[in-house]
Order: C-alpha cells, then sequence, then structure tokens
C-alpha cells in the first residue's frame, strides 16, 4: 500500500484498535486507567508524510556509558549484573539500524531513583536506572545492568509488579513508536500483574518476556537476557523502506 | 482494521517513573533555542476525565521545519529545504498542574498524500500511568484559519472534534490543553 491509501476513514473503538495485540486504552483492573482512557472512538488517521517520518538520533546522542548502567558512579550498584540484549526489527522481519533504544528500572531492591516513589527499600547510590544504546548494523542492541527488583504498587491490595524494564524505540516512523515493558521468565507474579494481563493476547503477551540465554551469558560476570523487539504500525499496513531516487 | 502483522512487540504503559529514562538532556521541551527570533511558546495542561491534572504524563511533539520539510530520508523533496541543526522533535513532561511547554517554530504547510495540502500543524503523543498505550493527537494553529478550513484531515471531524486540536492564543503564547477524556476530551487518533 502507498501512503494514504486505506480503508474508510471513519471511527475505531477503543478494543479494536490495535486488537489482538496491544492493550485497550480502558482495562479497569488496571486501575490508572479509569480516568485517563479516552471514550470517543479513535478517528483512522490517513498516514501522510506527518506520519510516516519521525526523529532519528545517531551514535552521537550517546555517551559510553550510557548503556552500561552499572557504571555511570564511582562504585558498583548492588544486585545481580546481567546482560539485556535483542535484536529490533520491522515488522518485515528486517533489522532496524542506528536505532535509539532508551531504557528505565527499579535498582536491585525494587526502588526507582524518583521523587514519587515512596516505597521503604533503599536507593543505591550506585544506580541510577536509566540507559541508552543505539543499534549496530544487524539491529543489536546491548545493555548491562543489575536485575531489578520487585516493588508493590497500590492498584490493589498487597499488588506487587514482576520484575521489569521499560523499554522506548521510535521505530522509523512516526507511527512505529513504540513503548512497552521487558519481563523475566518464570516470574511468579504474572498471574496478578494487571499491566502484563491487559495484554489479552496469550502469544502477544509471552513476546513481553525475556528468555535467559547461555550464549549471551558472560563467564564469571553476568547472567545473559535475550529481548528481541519487533515495531511496526498498527493499522496492518506494511512501512515500506524510504526510497531513494 | 486490517490485520497486524506477526511478531509485533506489544505495547506497554509507561508508568510513573518515565523521567529516569525518557526527560534527560537528549531530548527537552526546546525543539529551537529561546532565543531563536521565530520561537514560539507552547503551554498546555494534561487533564483526566475528573478534570483533575495528570502531573507524571509526557508529551511528544515531531513536525516539519518552517518551511514544512520534515527531517527523516521518507521526505526527499529537494525543492523544499531541510534546515541545518533543526530536527523537529520535541518532548516535555507534565509536572505540578499537568503542565507542559514546548519552545519551537511554526512548521510550514505539508503534502497530502492525494496532492493536496496539509495546515501546518504539529503530531503530538501523550504517554502516561494509566494509558497502556500511546495516544495520538494533532496540534493546529489559530491563525490559520484558512488553512485549517481546507485541511483534509481536520475534514474528517465534527466542528467539536476539530474545535480540541485548535491551540488558542494566550498572550505571549499558544495554549493547547489536552484532555483525555470526558467534557470536550481531546479528539485522539489511530495510526
Amino acid at each position: 500500500m502507498k501512503e494514504g491509501e486505506k480503508a474508510a476513514h471513519g471511527r475505531v473503538a477503543d478494543d479494536e484498535y490495535g486488537a489482538g495485540l496491544d492493550p485497550p486504552y480502558l482495562y479497569p483492573d488496571y486501575v490508572g486507567t479509569r480516568l485517563r482512557a479516552p471514550k470517543q472512538p479513535l478517528v483512522v488517521l490517513p498516514h501522510t508524510l506527518s506520519e510516516l517520518t519521525g526523529p532519528v538520533y545517531g551514535e552521537s546522542a550517546i555517551l559510553p556509558t550510557d548503556n552500561d548502567l552499572t557504571r555511570q558512579h564511582e562504585g558498583e550498584p548492588l544486585g545481580e549484573r546481567i546482560t539485556v540484549s535483542g535484536r529490533v526489527l520491522g515488522s518485515d522481519g528486517k533489522p532496524i539500524r542506528g536505532q535509539l533504544v532508551e531504557i528505565w528500572q527499579a535498582n536491585a531492591a525494587g526502588r526507582y531513583r524518583h521523587a514519587v516513589d515512596t516505597h521503604p527499600a533503599p536507593l543505591d547510590p550506585n544506580f541510577s536506572g536509566g540507559g541508552r544504546a543505539i543499534t549496530d548494523d544487524g539491529g543489536w542492541y546491548r545493555f548491562t545492568t543489575i536485575k531489578p527488583g520487585s516493588y508493590p504498587w497500590e492498584n490493589h491490595p498487597n499488588a506487587w509488579r514482576p520484575n521489569h524494564i521499560h523499554f522506548s524505540l521510535f521505530g522509523r516512523a512516526f507511527t512505529e513508536r513504540l513503548v512497552t515493558q521487558m519481563y523475566f521468565p518464570g516470574d511468579p507474579l504474572f498471574p496478578f500483574d494487571p499491566i502484563f494481563n491487559s495484554v489479552r493476547d496469550e502469544k502477544a503477551r509471552q513476546r513481553l518476556i525475556s528468555r535467559f540465554e547461555l550464549d549471551l551469558t558472560q563467564p564469571s560476570w553476568a547472567l545473559g537476557f535475550r529481548f528481541d523487539i519487533v515495531v511496526g504500525g498498527r493499522d496492518g499496513t506494511p512501512f515500506e523502506e524510504p526510497h531513494h531516487d | 482494521m486490517t490485520s497486524l502483522p506477526p511478531g509485533l512487540t506489544p505495547s506497554q504503559t509507561v508508568g510513573p517513573y518515565l523521567k529516569i529514562g525518557l526527560l534527560r538532556e537528549l531530548i527537552t521541551g526546546e525543539v529551537v533555542s529561546r532565543d531563536d527570533p521565530r520561537a514560539l511558546v507552547i503551554r498546555g495542561r494534561l487533564l483526566d476525565g475528573a478534570g483533575e491534572p495528570v502531573p507524571d504524563g509526557m508529551v511528544e511533539i515531531w513536525q516539519a521545519n518552517a518551511a514544512g520539510r520534515y527531517a527523516h530520508p521518507e521526505d526527499d523533496r529537494e525543492d523544499v529545504p531541510l534546515e541545518d541543526g533543526f530536527l523537529g522533535f520535541g518532548r516535555s513532561g507534565t509536572a505540578d498542574e499537568g503542565r507542559f511547554e514546548f519552545v519551537t517554530v511554526k512548521p510550514g504547510p505539508v503534502p497530502y498524500p492525494d496532492g493536496g495540502v496539509q495546515a501546518p500543524h504539529l503530531v503530538v503523543g501523550v504517554f502516561a500511568r494509566g494509558l497502556l498505550k500511546r495516544l495520538v493527537t494533532r496540534m493546529y494553529f489559530p491563525d490559520e484559519e484558512a488553512a485549517n478550513a481546507s485541511d483534509p484531515v481536520l475534514a474528517l471531524l465534527s466542528p467539536e472534534e476539530r474545535s480540541t486540536l485548535v491551540a488558542v492564543q494566550e498572550d505571549g503564547f499558544l495554549r493547547f490543553d489536552i484532555r483525555l477524556q470526558g467534557e470536550g476530551q481531546t479528539t485522539f487518533f489511530a495510526v
């Protein structure tokens, strides 16, 4: 399909937009959605140059320590050192190179370095919890960090978030912008977490879980977790590579 | 909607701690310097369905330069100049009272697929705790009445829907409030 060639310029209901993939806006088990989910149907936006473009950041955007969250301070943070790595791919399966990947996470005790986090777990003076990487020619990114702890939140009685790392990517166009969370295999909190379970499709939900890989594990240093990310527009239109005449 | 390609990664909320990863030195609300003689200031509030401010969200804008060219390979119109150092992307956290702010220039008109022209606009993304995926909207300019009246995207909307997308001229800045739900809800798009 070319730009602008789309089905009827109609309206789409919350639960139909990205159905089978993304969570709906309104997911009442996640209490925070109740007053923030729009109630009017979404207007289907024809893809114009405004949507088929997007910001591009390069190597110059990051510092050498940005992808190693264990080396951003004088000393080393406490916790289980891990490597998190994977490929950023388009919906056509092709690697996306030169892509800025931004992450943020709690420390090993389950505490964020943030004013509104009042969980009585210790802050770590050697851990900020933010990282950035740029994908290489194969679409690979790589972070060294520590495994984030789980932490309580006030959604429902005795609510705890599974261990997770937040990821943010731009994709190749405004339509492909993605913010998501990476989880760890075998987390006992999965059945109880409404954010994880807001992704209703079982297979899609499983794609949020990283997998342990011995090949990524650095001997005598850090366990390795693999997390591939596939970005694409939500209207079923495959993205075409930029054309150069 | 048509079926989605297999294997896409689902969206998850940014949560309340997005600042740690996303509101850092690289990307700010200053798309251009405040010293730029063309600079205009956009201020707004992010409000929830109870009319309460959302103080832990984030708004992103993406736009063409003043000539109407996007700094991206997909926009290969060489007759419209690129501008050195102008990327066209901005990001503002929402703080007390749900306030966000951008400093930028008004983009030029950009083409529409059928050969038409779109009125100057920003594309806008909204993220927050409680939003399980990005919300997408657009901001148009109040002093572009004629261009807005013939804009092909605004033409898809009812007058009420349209009015939520046009900023309001205040003394020294443009006001663009974003209402997530309820009375006067901002019009959001599926992309």
